[in-house]
């Protein structure tokens, strides 16, 4: 097995290894069909939109994107995601651990629900979740008294992006959790770890990747989503209204190269934050050890 | 996993290759007969008027004839017939969406308003409000929707045909009543838009807003969509009012002759169209609460319900015509931009 | 490291230090030291099972409240309709198109990546991951670039009366770009996590390679797989904004389900539009039963595994 005296402490070598021999057969036929189908149908039709919001002078794509409203539309994308994903990743594993490692009545139900996100077409899911957290709706109406308003603000986005990215966090630690060896918690025991030593110490690394990886999914998928935000964020410009509207508004316009650019900003932005954490992945998962 | 190594894998092959043949061997799914390319507030009316046409047609030539319809919004209707949508008609919300398509390609004539009589519009709506019952904030006309406390909801202009006429609709008001002192126009425009907190997409989305969450006080809206939502949603829940003055909505309709030339079905899309002009077709726009052109062919009891009032049109030199108030209200940076921008930008 | 377990690789090893680093604070009644205290389980199944109350369970319930407001009657009368029943063809169908492709590509993809090291694999990921970021409309955008009349090969499709957008190919296209992270997504953190011990273990053996794989690696990634094939299923169903700017909305003809939904429901048609996503609802359960199924039936095969 490949072991960590071949790695090369040079920070370079890290971040971008040379292919190591191996002796699993397959690398070419897998890897080639695998560029090649992700080629076909994803890169190629997104060099047509890079090739669309070209036809924008710098100027007008500068101008474009540095107005204020596009920044404002952003920062409400981006930050809602983040935080959808950090309560997702939290609750996610919570519940991905409830679910593999205990047993208790409706188990099977809740495990079969986290799926619904998925299935559920956005735009149901928007009207539903703005039904039910309007302030005449069921749960609106419990948190309207406190002075919490859900529906038609910024927590409405937070809500509709932490309910589609959900899935991702329990989905991704969940297989991963039912595969992990319960003898390595028994030696931790066993040696005399608390509890809480062992999940902290055994379990938490053994789950980090999975969680990255979750909360990756989750983030990346929250930035565009569109049908179900639209239903319940008031989207007042500056304050409530996404960056995804702001395309269709663009298109509304017949401006396909306008619709393109910010497309073009949005995808740049989530392609370097992903890339970064799918980096911080690789290399922790090299300076832990294993492949 | 005895049954996952011999089932999955062969299962997923087999429906991978039957996949990739039957892709490869459908290349056309939607050839329809005759497709009516339209927008979202017309699906009642279509439903009817295309049972209606289909007798006609059947009676004066013998033939079946089978009516598809795609609803959406008016813009995004437009732009897909651009992109290649097989319409044979449209029947949409805005002269300027019908214009795009005159524009983009080759497929309607420039001078396509002039093919049919009353510039292609054959029904007109207006803008009204629709309140609570019992009006409980007394609402009248224009200058109350910014009095203190009144939430007024409006969808998005830049994304809704509908939108367009009531921001339009309200200057219309504002353009007569401040004698058309544009600082004034553009403050009243300015405090009607700091009344509204909730700018939906489409204007169905704002009449759920208004009724289902139950999220402000008054409702622009088409006054066809307004009666329709008394009627599906309660009479006895909410109440129309028509305001002083208010603008003539024409939604218009075309023949998309490069596809109908293709298809080979010039001749009912045009005798379909031209139709919607005969007393059955009349009859039919006001049952669905749009204002016919010749109000002498609906049903009277019909007519009855579109009260009288200041209609001013989009040709008024107010606005110029569908492509300079597009531009100077709608376009990128124009006035709706302006008027939501926070202050100091 | 020939471990038949598939090997935890970044916890720590037990050793005769860890003695020290746990120091032993054993105190009121003993339980099952892998296992947390019943107070403690129950407080976390609550916070869990709140949680997906509000945010996933409420929702649902509230689906199927406003589908069955009018009785099963009105709720069989509206999933029987011919407008309904067409679109649920077409989603079954479009959904047995894209997803096999899909999952084909995620076993190959996470072959690739979590067995071998080669420069610009983050890289790789993070393409694979793109379509996720991708707001749906422009998803569907993408594809009426390439396609549409005014797009890239727009006038050889129209030369050959071929039709893309608007069309079945164009929705499975913008389906099958919405969908193609799941399987692989699914795969890689789980089959990095197994390592290369047991293939290696197999090929020393003399399995070629193609034995190594159906009987050693995807044996080992089958739930992974049938997670995946899944989510991609109920996505692949669910799928509402590319499709709907490349479906171009022919009622009975290219309006997929979801784009049933949205047409019902702003007909003021509640019922029967709450009726079809709740169908939507059923269908992605029942992936769910199905799985749950094979797990009782083979349960014997994953714990003998699972018992190292």
């Amino acid at each position: 097995m490949t072991g960590q005296a071949s790695l090369s402490s040079r920070p370079l070598a890290r971040l971008w290894p040379r292919r190591r021999p191996s002796v699993l057969p397959g690398f070419g036929l897998t890897l080639g069909f695998a560029v090649f189908y992700l080629g076909l149908l994803v890169l190629l039709p997104l060099a047509a939109v890079f090739l669309r919001a070209a036809g924008l002078t710098p100027e007008a794509f500068w101008a474009l994107v540095t107005h204020p409203r596009t920044i404002a539309a952003l920062r409400v994308s981006f930050g809602a995601s983040l935080v959808a994903a950090f309560i997702n990743v939290g609750f996610g594993a919570l519940t991905a651990w409830v679910l593999v490692r205990y047993r208790f009545p409706g188990r099977r139900l809740l495990d079969a629900v986290v799926d619904l996100p998925f299935a559920l077409p956005t735009a149901v899911a928007g009207i539903a979740l703005s039904s039910l957290y309007a302030v005449n709706g069921p749960l609106g109406g419990l948190l309207a008294p406190l002075g919490i308003k859900v529906a038609y603000t910024w927590l409405g986005v937070v809500v509709a992006l932490t309910f589609i990215g959900l899935p991702f966090v329990v989905r991704t630690v969940q297989p991963v959790l039912e595969d992990l060896d319960k003898g390595q918690e028994e030696a931790a025991a066993t040696l005399g770890a608390s509890r809480w030593q062992t999940l902290r110490r055994v379990v938490l690394p053994a789950l980090a990747p999975a969680l990255l990886t979750g909360f990756t999914l989750a983030f990346a998928r929250a930035v565009g989503e569109y049908g179900s935000v639209i239903f319940i964020a008031g989207n007042l410009p500056y304050r409530t209204e996404i960056a995804p509207l702001l395309i269709v508004i663009q298109l509304g316009e017949y401006n396909y190269a306008g619709a393109t650019a910010l497309a073009v900003v949005m995808l740049v932005i989530a392609f370097v934050l992903l890339l970064a954490i799918n980096l911080l992945q690789a290399w922790s998962r090299r300076r832990l050890g294993g492949v | 996993m005895r049954v996952f190594r011999t089932l999955t894998p062969l299962a997923l092959v087999r429906a991978a290759l039957v996949g990739g043949a039957v892709l490869a061997a459908t290349p056309v799914l939607a050839q329809a007969p005759l497709l009516n390319v339209s927008y979202d507030p017309t699906r009642e009316l279509y439903r009817d008027y295309n049972l209606a046409f289909a007798a006609h047609w059947k009676e004066k030539t013998g033939q079946d004839i089978e009516i598809r319809q795609s609803h959406g919004g008016s813009g995004a209707q437009a732009r897909a017939v651009i992109d290649g949508l097989e319409a044979d008609v449209v029947t949409l919300a805005l002269a300027s969406d019908i214009d795009a398509i005159a524009k983009r390609t080759d497929k309607v004539p420039a001078d396509w308003q002039a093919r049919l009589p009353d510039h292609s519009a054959p029904y007109t709506s207006t803008i009204v409000f629709l309140v609570r019952a019992g009006n409980p904030k007394a609402i009248k006309d224009w200058d109350d929707l910014i009095r203190p406390g009144v939430e007024v909801i409006t969808p998005n202009p830049k994304t809704s045909g509908g939108a367009r006429w009531n921001h339009l609709a309200a200057w219309a008001w504002a353009a007569q009543t401040f004698g058309g002192d544009e600082d004034k126009i553009r403050a009243y425009i300015a405090e009607l838009y700091r009344h509204v907190p909730v700018l939906d997409t489409g204007a169905r989305g704002a009449t759920t807003t208004f009724t289902k969450r139950g999220l402000g006080d008054v409702l622009l809206a088409w006054e066809n969509e307004a009666f329709l939502a008394l009627n599906e949603l309660g009479p006895d829940q909410y109440e129309i009012v028509v305001p002083s003055i208010s603008i003539l909505a024409e939604p218009t309709v075309a023949v998309v002759e490069g596809n109908t030339e293709k298809h080979g079905t010039t001749e009912v899309a045009t005798e379909y169209l031209t139709y919607l002009y005969s007393p059955v077709g009349q009859a039919l726009a006001a049952r669905h609460y749009y204002r016919p052109r010749h109000p002498d062919f609906a049903a009277p009891q019909d007519i009855a319900r579109f009260p009288a009032t200041t209609l001013i049109t989009i040709d008024d030199p107010l606005f110029g015509g569908w492509p300079e108030a597009q531009a100077r209200h709608f376009g990128d940076g124009g006035l709706f931009d302006q008027i939501t921008a926070p202050p100091g930008q | 490291m020939d471990h038949p377990m598939p090997p935890a690789p970044a916890s720590p090893t037990p050793g005769p230090s860890a003695a020290r680093a746990f120091p032993s604070r054993r105190r009121g009644r003993w339980h099952p030291p892998t296992t947390e205290t019943a107070p403690t389980r129950a407080v976390l199944i609550a916070g869990a099972v709140l949680f997906l109350l509000l945010v996933l369970l409420a929702p649902l319930i509230s689906v199927f409240a406003e589908a069955l407001a009018d009785g099963l009657p009105g709720y069989v009368a509206a999933l029987t309709d011919p407008e309904a029943l067409s679109a649920i063809r077409l989603t079954l169908l479009v959904a047995v198109l894209s997803v096999p492709l899909n999952a084909l590509f995620g076993l190959a993809a996470a072959w690739a990546i979590a067995k071998f090291e080669f420069p610009g694999k983050s890289l790789f990921i993070t393409v694979i991951d793109l379509p996720f970021s991708i707001s749906p409309v422009i998803a569907g955008l993408v594809y009426v670039l390439v396609y549409g009349a005014h797009g890239v090969l727009g006038p050889f499709l129209q030369a050959h009366d071929l039709q893309v957008v608007f069309a079945l190919p164009g929705i499975v296209l913008a389906t099958m770009f919405v969908t193609v992270p799941f399987v692989a997504r699914e795969l890689i953190p789980l089959m990095q996590e197994q390592g290369t011990g047991d293939e290696e273990a197999a090929l020393s053996l003399g399995a070629s390679g193609w034995q190594t794989f159906w009987r050693v690696t995807l044996p080992n990634v089958k739930w992974a797989l049938l997670y995946g094939v899944l989510l991609c299923n109920a996505r692949a169903m669910g799928e509402f904004g590319a499709v709907a700017v490349v479906s171009g909305r022919i009622r009975g003809f290219t309006n997929t389900m979801p784009l049933q939904v949205e047409i019902l429901y702003n007909e003021y048609n509640t019922v029967a539009a709450f009726a079809v996503a709740s169908l939507l609802a059923v269908l992605a359960l029942a992936t769910l039963v199905l799985k749950t199924l094979l797990e009782w039936r083979y349960g014997d095969a994953l714990m003998a595994r699972r018992g190292h």
